[in-house]
């Protein structure tokens, strides 16, 4: 008879590559419930989220365009988690780089985009890096928490984004609670005609890159990484912790600051109080599915985008609510999380 | 009839053998000593008395009869009682609850009662406690008297202490020896586990020996000396002696250290003035029962720790406490206590090798990668790492671990040389290898301070011998002259006075 | 003021006693809608309210036992998790909400809701005390919650568990299944955060009904030091700038309103920064729990 033992030791190499079909499978199955409780057959389901968009020209931009922030987001997530800080405080960082963008592409007197748009995406980086200080230097300086302090300032942003666009920067011209239409050189150049890809596409792929770079190939990279894997080890070897975690928290805030700017250029070229439906919580969904590496970020990104698209798709056709997408991303990142576990033990026949 | 008594104990971990068919016992009413140095197999025949491991082999009788001790509670039942050397207490609960908790009797908490029943417990064993103190705000001593008290809470008949007075002042450890001296009137039994032969001497009736896992001597404290003691536990007679002892007096100072003072968080003085030299060219042993300083010392040596007063230099240069980079520009190679907190484990071998050094593999902020490959290739070469410079640090059997950490400090041709517990859990081969290496490092001319719990270790190295002991240099010995039982007398605070011998 | 406290109230109680026990659940948010929707949904096809009520405090204890599988059988990241089911418990609540209703332009309603319960009335207290019953029990919740922490067997073993669960196993305490209970608490005192809100204050059910008040109890649970009556405090000094938010805007006064609604926010921050190294967190407060 096959008698079997599970042990704890490392999975095979082939299975462990599988592991991430295995999550998608998985959650796909597990989502069919809900499809199939909404009136549609989960095959036609999935052919809408996952394979519909693909086909069509429009669609494959689309998905492009919404890659973009929640890139950005998730590599923002990626710098802060390898130093072993989870910043959670995307969502804020992002609006506080929104409103500086806005602010530069409503202020600067410029009829040159090539000076506009360095200068927003200077200013919004430079703002989310800001946003993100305060909760750095409490966890470098004070040990304190910096899950519930950058969570905390999403909330105070999005008053603040409140009380300014009802208040001082309302748009004078429309009367709605947003800012007055940036300029036209600060509008970002589409690239894909007749599509809504904006060159914040073009922003995020070099930040993926520079990141990429900069943790793999720098000193300060590897020793950020070194201080998120082992922080006693680190510190023996020398390296000085607390200014690296800082360092990777101000940068993490940055990049998530220009995910704002390229919405504010991109995409609705003002300033406006429901900027993100939550991108820098997706971000902790791309990060953790991406592995913490870049590559796997772009690619968490890119299938976070494909669903999100394919919901909407799945919406028109089939009459299932959009929100199908919301609910495939979380099922993902807890069912990813759960099968990563599945690396760690190994099936062995017992003779 | 015996209380309790455990005969034909073996007790293995792999190819390790921690308890050999020990047989100990122990009667209603009396103070039983078990003595051994680390490693002879103490704790381990106590935690398989407290079910926390399993005997390979062996009976355990309790009043006669046959038990089975499957887990602490088990133990519990049975009336056995453990204090460990780190309390299981909750800091910020009182000492009330502390004492109740798991076994609360009630659903609702009568605090009263239990307030009431505690500091009558206390009373009647001639101490006082507050039963409402935060535990976390108590003392070490008073600590340990909670954890006493639980154990009594539960009904224990043997209460065994492991190493009670390690962190103890003089003033508690007499408070502590008054209690076990009034459980023993009350009919109960203590079991001490101890390397101290003075306490043996003070309250014991009966002691026995261990030694590398065997039962080697069994006596009534009152027939037996601390002479004999010394030597059955230490058991070595004469050190050959294999090596050149050269005698470097002349040579000069590289590390000089001062009057180090250090306390632990809650007070307690673990560093009292300790002063030592490393010369040129030599290797200075620090010899010590573990619990003595060995750690706070090399965490200050190391830049990890930081001393409350005392000063040190290398080279004549001042060392600065807590910066462990400025240690290694001033050369100092340093191998640390816990392999784990020196090696990044997710990163490769050939990063771990060159982090230390990690700004002369950069340009510009960015890493040269061929020359940080090369560098690693070369290292491994010579130090005979068994590994590929991708392969990650974790996957590495502990030997090739403490060789990368070997590596990348001593191929930096260091001045001073700082080895703390270097062969600890390696096998034979590697421990071979690492000596190998450090003697190496003495004919270089540089200065060796090894710290080790292994006394063969430190008799096999050493150019001079320190001996620590609660927390200050008490003895010194040139190589050629180290008299065992001196030094065993030394390392078990049976000597009163500093002991300095030379040629 | 009270009303308003009532969900705060609720959800921050629960997260005291899950925090207590070691464990930090940022599923609160996702929790709450998910709760509120359940319960108004069934409230609404069966017509009863009690089963409304008994739907949403379900769906709390589910989604915490998820929380449960997931951080403490699993050991995974509490942080990722919780965040993860707040992600996916709103998302099933939206994607509920269009399926059911559409997009109605105007939020479906019960009936009727839960009433209020006047108490005293025609005295000069009767404003105060004609609450939803649900405030009430919210408010005797408190010294529950106090008596069940402090005064039983229970208790010891919860925060024991939260603050060193070696010590704990030690005692010969299950670390895991008490850690469970606790989810399984609190999750129920979430399930009644999100009941109020549907079935009792507004007696309908909208895409923001939640509004961050998740991210709010977490910070009161902070606020308050893990105690219940500080944790009592701290929603209601937040329910009382809100309250008062709302009364500024009815008179219209120019001070930008956001502001204060930020306040406790910032001196949340404040108060942790200032407490910081002495934090009295529960020492084992997000480090799962694995015996070597």
């Amino acid at each position: 008879m096959l008698k079997l033992r599970i042990e704890r030791a490392p999975a095979p190499l082939w299975f462990r590559a599988v592991i991430p079909v295995i999550a998608v499978l998985a959650t796909f199955i597990l989502v069919s419930a809900l499809v199939i409780v909404a009136g549609a057959s989960p095959f036609s389901a999935f052919f809408e989220l996952l394979i519909n968009p693909l086909t069509k020209t429009t669609a494959r931009a689309d998905i492009l365009m919404m890659a973009t922030p929640i890139l950005l987001t998730g590599l923002a997530v990626t710098v802060a988690f390898a130093a072993g800080y989870y910043n959670i405080g995307a969502e804020g960082q992002l609006y506080a780089g929104g409103m500086a963008a806005a602010w530069v592409g409503t202020q600067l007197q410029t009829e040159s985009p090539f000076l506009m748009i360095p200068l927003m995406l200077i200013a919004g980086f430079i703002a989310g890096m800001l946003w993100a200080l305060l909760p750095a230097i409490l966890k470098v300086r004070l040990q304190v928490d910096e899950v519930v302090t950058t969570l905390l300032l999403n909330s105070v942003m999005l008053f603040l984004v409140s009380a300014l666009l009802n208040g001082p920067w309302r748009d004078p011209v429309s009367g709605w609670p947003q800012s007055p239409t940036i300029l036209a050189a600060a509008q970002f150049p589409v690239l894909i005609p007749r599509s809504r890809v904006h060159f914040g596409a073009i922003v995020a792929v070099v930040v993926a890159i520079v990141v990429w770079w900069v943790m793999s190939r720098t000193r300060f990279g590897i020793e950020v990484r070194a201080v998120g894997k082992n922080r006693d080890a680190a510190r023996f070897l020398g390296i000085p912790v607390g200014n690296r975690i800082l360092m990777a928290a101000l940068i993490s805030g940055g990049i998530a600051g220009l995910a704002g700017v390229g919405e504010v250029g991109g995409i609705h070229y003002y300033m406006t109080g429901t900027l993100s439906p939550g991108f820098g919580y997706t971000g902790v969904i791309v990060a953790t599915l991406g592995f913490l590496t870049v590559p796997g970020a772009i690619v968490s990104a890119l299938f976070l985008a494909l669903v999100n698209r394919g919901a909407i798709s799945a919406s028109r056709e089939l009459d299932v609510p959009v929100y199908l997408g919301d609910v495939i991303q979380a099922a993902l990142l807890l069912v990813g999380l759960a099968t990563l576990l599945l690396g760690r033990y190994r099936i062995r026949r017992v003779r | 009839m015996s209380v309790l008594e455990m005969r034909g104990i073996t007790k293995r971990f792999g190819a390790l053998v921690a308890n050999d068919q020990i047989s100990f016992d122990i009667e209603a009413g009396e103070v039983h000593a078990l003595l051994g140095e680390n490693g002879a197999g103490k704790s381990t025949l106590m935690k398989i008395l407290y079910g926390l491991y399993q005997p390979d082999e062996g009976e355990i009788f309790v009043n006669g009869q046959r038990v089975s001790l499957k887990s602490p509670a088990d133990a519990i039942a049975h009336g056995i009682g453990f204090v460990s050397q780190h309390f299981a207490l909750i800091p910020t609960f009182t000492v009330t609850e502390n004492v109740l908790l798991g076994h609360e009797k009630q659903p609702i908490l009568q605090h009263d009662a239990m307030r009431r029943q505690v500091v009558e417990t206390a009373e009647k064993l001639r101490f006082n406690i507050d039963p409402d103190a935060i535990v976390g705000h108590l003392s070490v001593g008073q600590q340990q008297r909670v954890e006493i008290l639980k154990a009594l809470y539960r009904g224990c008949r043997v209460l065994i202490l492991d190493e009670p007075t390690a962190v103890l002042t003089p003033q508690d450890t007499e408070k502590l020896f008054s209690i076990l001296i009034e459980l023993q009137r009350q009919g109960l039994s203590v079991v001490i586990i101890t390397h101290k032969l003075n306490e043996v001497f003070t309250i014991s009736q009966r002691v026995t020996v261990l030694r590398l896992g065997k039962v080697v001597g069994r006596a009534l404290t009152a027939n037996t000396s601390q002479t004999e003691l010394s030597q059955m536990m230490v058991g070595r007679q004469t050190i050959p002696v294999t090596r050149n002892i050269d005698h470097h007096s002349q040579n000069e100072i590289k590390l000089n250290v001062q009057n180090l003072a250090m306390a632990d968080r809650s007070g307690a003085p673990r560093l009292r003035g300790l002063s030592l030299n490393v010369r040129a060219g030599e290797v200075v042993g620090v010899a010590g029962v573990a619990g003595n300083g060995q750690s706070e010392l090399v965490s200050i040596l190391t830049g990890m720790g930081q001393p409350q007063s005392g000063s040190a230099q290398v080279s004549g240069k001042a060392m600065p406490f807590g910066k462990p980079a400025a240690l290694s520009q001033l050369k100092v190679a340093r191998i640390p206590e816990d392999r784990l907190k020196g090696v990044i484990g997710d990163l490769s071998v050939a990063d771990n090798l060159m982090l230390e050094q990690v700004g002369q593999f950069t340009r510009a902020g960015h890493l040269n990668r061929k020359q940080i490959r090369e560098y690693a290739e070369r290292l491994i070469r010579d130090f005979q790492i068994k590994a590929k410079p991708d392969d990650p640090a974790r996957t590495l059997s502990g030997g090739n671990i403490q060789k990368i950490i070997l590596a990348r400090s001593l191929a930096q041709n260091p001045e001073v040389v700082i080895a703390a517990q270097p062969t600890r859990g390696l096998d034979i081969g590697a421990t071979e290898y690492v000596h190998k290496k450090l003697l190496e490092q003495k004919q270089r001319g540089a200065a060796v301070l090894l710290i080790s719990e292994d006394l063969d270790e430190i008799l096999a190295l050493s150019d001079r011998v320190l001996v620590i002991f609660e927390g200050a240099i008490v003895g010194e010995f040139d190589a050629s002259e180290t008299d065992i039982d001196v030094l065993g007398a030394l390392m078990t605070g049976a000597a009163a006075e500093k002991v300095k011998i030379h040629a | 003021m009270l009303r308003i406290s009532t969900p705060i109230l609720f959800a921050s109680l629960g997260e005291t006693l899950v925090e207590r026990a070691g464990v930090l659940n940022l599923g609160i948010e996702g929790t709450l809608l998910l709760s509120a929707f359940s319960g108004f949904v069934t409230a609404q096809f069966t017509g009863s309210l009690w089963l409304g009520l008994l739907a949403a405090v379900l769906t709390g204890v589910v989604l915490s036992l998820l929380m449960g599988l997931l951080t403490v059988t699993f050991g995974l990241s509490q942080h990722v998790c919780g965040l993860g089911i707040t992600l996916l418990a709103s998302g099933i609540a939206l994607f509920a909400f269009r399926l059911i209703y559409g997009g109605a332009s105007t939020p479906p309603a019960l009936e009727a809701s839960f009433s209020t319960l006047e108490i005293l009335p025609g005295t000069s207290f009767a404003p105060l005390l004609s609450q939803h019953w649900l405030t009430y029990v919210s408010l005797l919740c408190v010294p529950l919650v106090h008596w069940l922490l402090y005064r039983t067997a229970f208790g010891l073993r919860l925060r024991a568990v939260g603050e060193q669960p070696e010590a704990a196993d030690t005692a010969g305490i299950n670390v895991y299944k008490m850690r469970y209970m606790a989810l399984i608490l609190g999750g129920a005192f979430m399930g009644l955060g999100g009941a109020f809100l549907s079935l009792a204050q507004l007696g309908a059910f909208t895409h923001g009904i939640i509004n961050g008040r998740g991210w709010v109890a977490i910070a009161i649970v902070i606020f308050g030091n893990w105690l219940p009556y500080r944790v009592l405090a701290g929603a209601l000094l937040f329910s009382g700038v809100q309250a008062l938010q709302l009364r500024l805007q009815a008179q219209g006064v120019a001070l930008p309103y956001e502001l204060l609604l930020a306040l406790p926010y910032l001196l949340t921050i404040v108060a942790i920064a200032f407490v910081g190294r002495n934090a009295s967190y529960p020492a084992a407060l997000l480090k799962p729990y694995r015996r070597e």
